[in-house]
This record gives C-alpha cells, structure tokens and sequence, in this order.
C-alpha cells in the first residue's frame, strides 16, 4: 500500500511538474483578458477605436475610465517597443494594430468605423480604413 | 516704340512672362499627385507592419 501511495504520489507531482512547466510556457499566448475589461467589452461598453487603441463606447464612469487607461497605457507600451524594432512610428503601428484588432473583433462586441462612429461587429466584414490590410 | 531695342524688350518682357505663366500652369497640377503619394506611402507601411503587428495583438491577448 504504501510502495502503492508513493508511485502514485510520484506520479502526481510528476503530472503537477509537467502541467506547471507547461503553463509556464503557453501563459503570454494564453494570458486572458482582465475580467472586468471582458465584461465591459462583451457588454458593448467599451470598443475598439480606429487608431489601434481602446476607448469608451457609452456614457463614462471612473470604472470605464480606469479599464480603458490601464489598457492603453500597456498597448502604448507595446506599440512603442514593436515601432521602435520595425522602424515605423508608434502612431504608424498603432493605426495597423487598429486595423488587425478591429478586425479581430467578435460578433457583438463595439468599433469605430472610419467616420468616427461606433459600429456593432457582425458576421460581415468590419467597416475599416481603406488603406488597411 | 519705332526704336528696335526698345522693341526687343518688350517681347523678350512678353515672352518671360508667357513663360512664367506656363510653369506656374505646369506646377498645378503637380499637387494633388504629391498628396496621392502620400497616401500610398502610409498604406506601404501599414501593409509591411500588418503581420508583427497581428503577432503582437495575439502575444498580448490579455490588453487586446
């Protein structure tokens, strides 16, 4: 019994290690989103803006407000290494990640479109900037 | 105005100004293709940024 307990122990931990070192490697892809930042979104009060940054859909609220600045301070961050190793500017890298988000969206969820109002993702293409991709 | 040089002044005075005015004609028209090149340019760089950038929206699912 005992022999019986530590191999299934092992096994165990073994089984425990694998599925940490594991995790340890598929966290950035896997990294969800804040699970207020996913209500707001899934709820339409927040949205994908044209120029690859987050913004405020309905009437704003400190929560709303906190969501979408913590959001865009870190894109901004992302945007600003990213420009920097493609050689482009970050407003250049924003507007092209505005394109790629917006048209990542899932049905249902907010975007503006080019003429500055917010639209809901259907299952039709979203309506984006001509020059994007 | 019978004097010969005097003449001469007034058409060489003449002629600039045909040509003067037809290169400001010619320049006009330059505008708008230099604003059309602009346009193309940008779109050049968000074509070549397109997929670092898809990459980097998939990297950072947790701020997209």
């Amino acid at each position: 019994m005992g022999e019986v307990m530590n191999k299934l122990t092992k096994s165990v931990l073994a089984a425990a290690a694998l599925a940490t070192a594991l995790g340890g490697i598929a966290s950035p892809a896997f990294a969800q989103r804040d699970p207020a930042y996913a209500s707001a979104r899934a709820a339409g009060q927040v949205g994908e803006r044209m120029d690859g940054y987050l913004g405020i859909v309905v009437a704003e609220t400190p929560a709303l407000r906190r969501i979408v600045n913590d959001i865009n301070i870190k894109r901004r961050a992302v945007y600003s290494e990213r420009a920097k190793a493609t050689n482009a500017t970050i407003e250049e890298y924003a507007l092209t990640a505005g394109c790629q988000a917006i048209l990542a969206t899932a049905v249902g969820e907010k975007y503006q479109a080019p003429d500055g109002s917010w639209q809901t993702r259907t299952s039709a293409a979203p309506l984006r900037d001509p020059r994007c991709p | 105005m019978n004097d010969p040089k005097l003449t001469g002044r007034v058409a060489a005075a003449m002629l600039a100004t045909v040509a003067l005015g037809g290169c400001i004609t010619v320049n006009a028209p330059e505008e708008p293709i230099v604003i059309e090149l602009n346009v193309n340019i940008r779109q050049e760089v968000i074509y070549r940024l397109a997929e670092d950038a898809g990459n980097t929206i998939e990297d950072n699912a947790d701020i997209f």
